[in-house]
């Protein structure tokens, strides 16, 4: 296993795409042996199972190298990105094998946010594929700057030099209008090694370089130690009370003792009085080290701010424009919040606009609601507080996010940050002097947000209807917000798709607000089928103040009634987006108050609630 | 200019901080090997001139060889850091063992079971693991920060997605992560690290004469009377070392001259076979490896 002896050039982390059988795992696995960082047991093992699952026939297939799941090497494709490590003696490189099928391209961007340089892989046989664009699109978004077309399987072409030089041209004016800094066309074959490590015998019409000394030569500029200081703080540590360190990696530039450095989003400044390096005190810290920074003054600082140079300050905003690529199963609805994750903080973030979605194998812009798995879209994001970041572009330690389901806690899509958006420094809170306390003490009363949620026809709007009546009988102010009179009114615009029913309680919840605000009891009656939104609401008012009533009456009672006839629509197919028909209702898993609909009568049900509300 | 080990390094450092700033109860698994000894250097790094604010937990399987538990308890002396050991209570009961029992019965129960009794039993929420990318095919896709669920079982198709270096460390009540600062070290940057910090080592991973028989074509260490020899059977005194370490019954030495940490760099530059050769557990089954992580192995 030959390492590296030549350490000047950093370490090359790349990743090879392309579509379904274009041999990227084969190449990897090439690659792999020809750097002999294959060992004897392993390819042992490979030759043992290639007689199981190998598509060479009698040969081994090498590609086994790489698919190491079981369930990859039974269906001979790649599902998951592969992390390969070989040297030659010139470079140590990382190889991510991302997958080729469409419905993975997820882990394609995932393998390229950490990659310099891709690989993209071509069937001579077959050419430029709208697999091939959309990689070389996504790779390009990503910020890989680098990119090697390896025109491969040239023996099914008779090692032909037009058929390389016209996919090699046509990729050429296609990348035109993506953002890679270098492409080189390499015409290989994988199965047999032709250009890998040495010139083909078969191509003596090729002049270039191999595959491998592309790989070993090419220099990636990221400008990453020449940019402004950056330092996400990661973690304080504070091991007793005289010492308080700033711990983090530095994602650009670097950093002197001495130095007069900015703290966002707080915009305070200080000096540099140590930096603790992973060795001990150093003077000075760049790119890629963790360290830990003391400073001067004793400032505010804790995770998730950034320590920057004061004279390049990162943005500040609680708006953002990004891309996001969506990798969850569960389409990305605008207005439905998420959990943001940049560099070292999180917060919560909802996508208040979502501009246009992104179609990967034409590079169009087109109108859409909501973005599905593996789509890109460009949007924009409002978050609940202020945070520092850069553009991907200045920094892609600082200028990356992930999106992070609050329920489920999957990744659910991956953003790269376009710009701050100036609307939020031009939009303040104006104060006003009148209070909810002072409101709340004029009505006499303790405002609150009841939160009827349930299926059509169980029952909601008439309990909400009957304990608005007896609670204004106690002397009580209150307001009854319904769904199918708001729906005439404030929402008249929205439908029932997914992304209206969000939207629809969004605009419900903030209503609501400035009623209980206002002071008043609001009853909201609303089917409001989605965890996510109902979560939202009750995040909008103090913690006391929210009640969820969930309506428990089964479906089958609920259809049975059908007092306005929508569930028969709904069955004979008239009413799409029905909830509990053809759409879901998440049912409530702790909720305030619990109302079976179908078992009390309603006077009883209207006297739980009072007596939970302790109003009686 | 920073090299590649450098590199390796503040990598493996911030991913130790990362866990301690976003975990209520993490931990460290602790297993004596040379991937330990490196993944523990690292963490008394992170938090220097504080300590760890988590403790080491070590599986004991009682069949581990001497020289490992006299070795870490004199570390986790030297370092001033905490130990939890934890011993499967119904494999003794049980008298589980390698040679009764056979290896995979053994290591499901002391090593897979154990493991999960101690994580459960502390509520820990994340565990650090010395785990790497390059020692396994199944491996080689795992995350940094790997989800298990509630039974703590690891699902390979429905990974979260992992970009830049932003770990997504959000989990619900009762579930884990297992976290693998070391997942880009190859194992010759193990050693160069070894070497660069002086870090210290059972002794078991340098050459020297001990007893040893052969089974299943392995060189096995008689390193107590546990070990079943045939009626007329004698360990033969050979020169060798341990590429890995792990219950003595299952592990498998090298012939080698390599006596210092220099020598097992050349010797392993030269060398044709990988580490998890001496490993008789991987080779139980075809995707051995995947089906134990699925279970809850490391």
């Amino acid at each position: 296993m030959p390492q590296s002896k030549n350490d000047a050039l950093p370490r090359l982390r790349f990743l090879t795409c392309g579509s379904v059988d274009d041999g990227k795992s084969t190449l990897i696995g090439r690659l792999l042996y020809e750097s002999s960082s294959v060992l004897d047991d392993q390819m042992d093992a490979v030759a043992n199972e290639s007689s199981k699952f190998g598509t060479q026939g009698d040969s081994v297939d090498l590609a086994l190298l790489l698919d190491g799941l079981q369930a990859e090497r039974e269906q001979g494709i790649t599902i998951d990105v592969a992390y390969r490590y070989f040297s030659t003696k010139q470079r140590s490189f990382i190889a991510a094998d991302a997958p080729g099928h469409e419905q993975y391209t997820r882990n394609m961007a995932t393998a390229a946010s950490n990659s310099d340089l891709a690989i993209l892989l071509v069937n001579a046989k077959s050419g430029l594929l709208p697999q091939t664009r959309r990689h070389a699109r996504i790779v390009s978004l990503l910020g890989v700057r680098h990119c090697i077309l390896a025109v491969n399987k040239m023996d099914l072409v008779g090692h032909d030099e037009k058929t390389f030089t016209q996919i090699a041209d046509e990729f050429q004016t296609f990348a035109k209008a993506l953002e890679f800094q270098s492409i080189n066309s390499v015409p290989v074959s994988a199965l047999n090694g032709d250009n890998l490590f040495t010139a083909s015998q078969h191509m003596p019409w090729y002049k270039g370089s191999s595959l491998i000394d592309l790989l070993e030569t090419i220099k990636i500029e990221t400008g990453q130690a020449q940019a402004p200081f950056r330092m996400p703080v990661q973690y304080v540590n504070r091991p007793n009370s005289e010492y308080r360190g700033f711990c983090g990696t530095v994602a650009s530039g670097s950093v002197k003792v001495g130095e007069e450095i900015v703290v966002l989003p707080s915009a305070k400044t200080t000096r540099v009085k140590e930096i603790a390096g992973p060795s001990g005190t150093v003077e000075t810290a760049s790119s890629n080290q963790a360290i830990t920074l003391l400073l001067e003054d004793e400032i505010d600082i804790s995770r998730g701010d950034i320590i920057a140079a004061v004279d390049a300050p990162t943005a500040v905003a609680d708006q953002i424009a990004a891309h996001i690529v969506w990798m969850d199963e569960a389409s990305m609805l605008p207005e439905r919040p998420y959990t943001i994750r940049f560099h070292s903080m999180s917060c919560i973030a909802q996508v208040t606009d979502l501009v246009h979605r992104i179609d990967t194998n034409t590079g169009k812009k087109i109108a859409s609601k909501k973005l599905e798995l593996n789509e890109i879209g460009y949007c924009k994001l409002s978050l609940d507080r202020e945070a520092a970041f850069d553009s991907y572009s200045e920094n892609r330690q600082t200028g990356s996010f992930v999106l992070i389901d609050r329920y489920t806690n999957a990744t659910v899509g991956a953003g790269v940050i376009d710009f701050a958006l100036r609307r939020a420094s031009n939009i303040h809170w104006q104060e006003t002097r009148v209070d909810k306390e002072q409101r709340a003490r004029m009505n006499d009363q303790k405002p609150c947000l009841l939160w009827f949620t349930g299926f059509s026809g169980s029952g909601k709007s008439t309990i909400a209807d009957r304990l608005e009546q007896r609670l204004q009988s106690l002397g009580r102010r209150t307001y009854l917000l319904d769904g199918d009179n708001v729906r005439h009114g404030l929402n008249h615009d929205l439908g029932f798709t997914d992304q209206d029913r969000v939207e629809n309680i969004r605009r419900v919840a903030e209503v609501a607000k400035l009623m209980v605000d206002a002071g008043l009891i609001v009853l909201v009656s609303f089917i409001s089928p989605f965890k996510a939104e109902r979560e939202m609401a009750r995040g909008l008012v103090a913690d006391d103040e929210f009640h969820e009533i969930f309506v428990d009456t089964p479906l089958e009672v609920c259809e049975a009634r059908d007092i306005k006839g929508l569930y028969k629509k709904a069955r004979a197919g008239e009413l799409k987006n029905f909830t509990g028909i053809d759409s879901d209702y998440e049912v409530p898993e702790n909720p305030e108050i619990l109302l079976k609909g179908a078992e009390e009568e309603i006077d009883v049900l209207v006297d739980q609630v009072l007596t939970k509300l302790g109003i009686n | 200019m920073a090299d590649n080990l450098d590199f390796l390094e503040s990598e493996s450092i911030h991913i130790i901080r990362e866990v301690a700033a976003s975990f209520a109860n993490p931990v460290m698994m602790y297993s004596i090997g040379k991937d330990s000894a490196v993944m523990l250097h690292l963490a008394m790094k992170a938090f220097h001139p504080g300590k760890p604010g988590f403790p080491l937990l070590h599986v004991d399987t009682t069949w581990k060889f001497g020289e490992m538990i006299t070795f870490r308890d004199a570390e986790v002396k030297r370092l001033g850091v905490k130990l939890i050991t934890h011993i499967n209570p119904n494999g003794i009961e049980n008298g589980v063992g390698p040679f009764s029992h056979g290896s995979k019965v053994h290591t499901d129960v002391m090593k897979t079971e154990g493991l999960k009794q101690a994580l459960k039993a502390h509520k820990f929420d994340a565990a650090f693991g010395g785990a790497r990318r390059d020692e396994e095919k199944s491996r080689a896709k795992e995350r940094v920060f790997s989800f298990r669920n509630a039974a703590q079982q690891w699902d390979p198709k429905n990974q979260r997605p992992e970009l830049w270096n932003l770990y997504n460390t959000e989990i619900s009540k009762g579930e884990s992560v297992r976290v693998f600062p070391l997942s880009n070290w190859t194992e010759l940057d193990v050693w160069r690290y070894i070497l660069r910090e002086k870090i210290s080592l059972v002794p078991l991973y340098f050459a020297k004469e001990r007893p040893i028989v052969i089974r299943d074509g392995m060189m096995i260490m008689v390193d107590d009377d546990r070990i079943p020899l045939e009626p007329d059977e004698k360990p033969m005194m050979k020169r060798v070392r341990f590429r890995t370490l792990g219950c003595y019954p299952l592990t498998g030495a090298i012939e080698s001259d390599a006596t210092t940490v220099e020598e097992i760099i050349t010797e392993l530059e030269q060398d044709r076979t990988s580490e998890r050769q001496g490993r008789m557990i991987d080779h139980d089954q075809i995707g051995a490896m995947e089906q134990k992580k699925r279970e809850g192995y490391f």
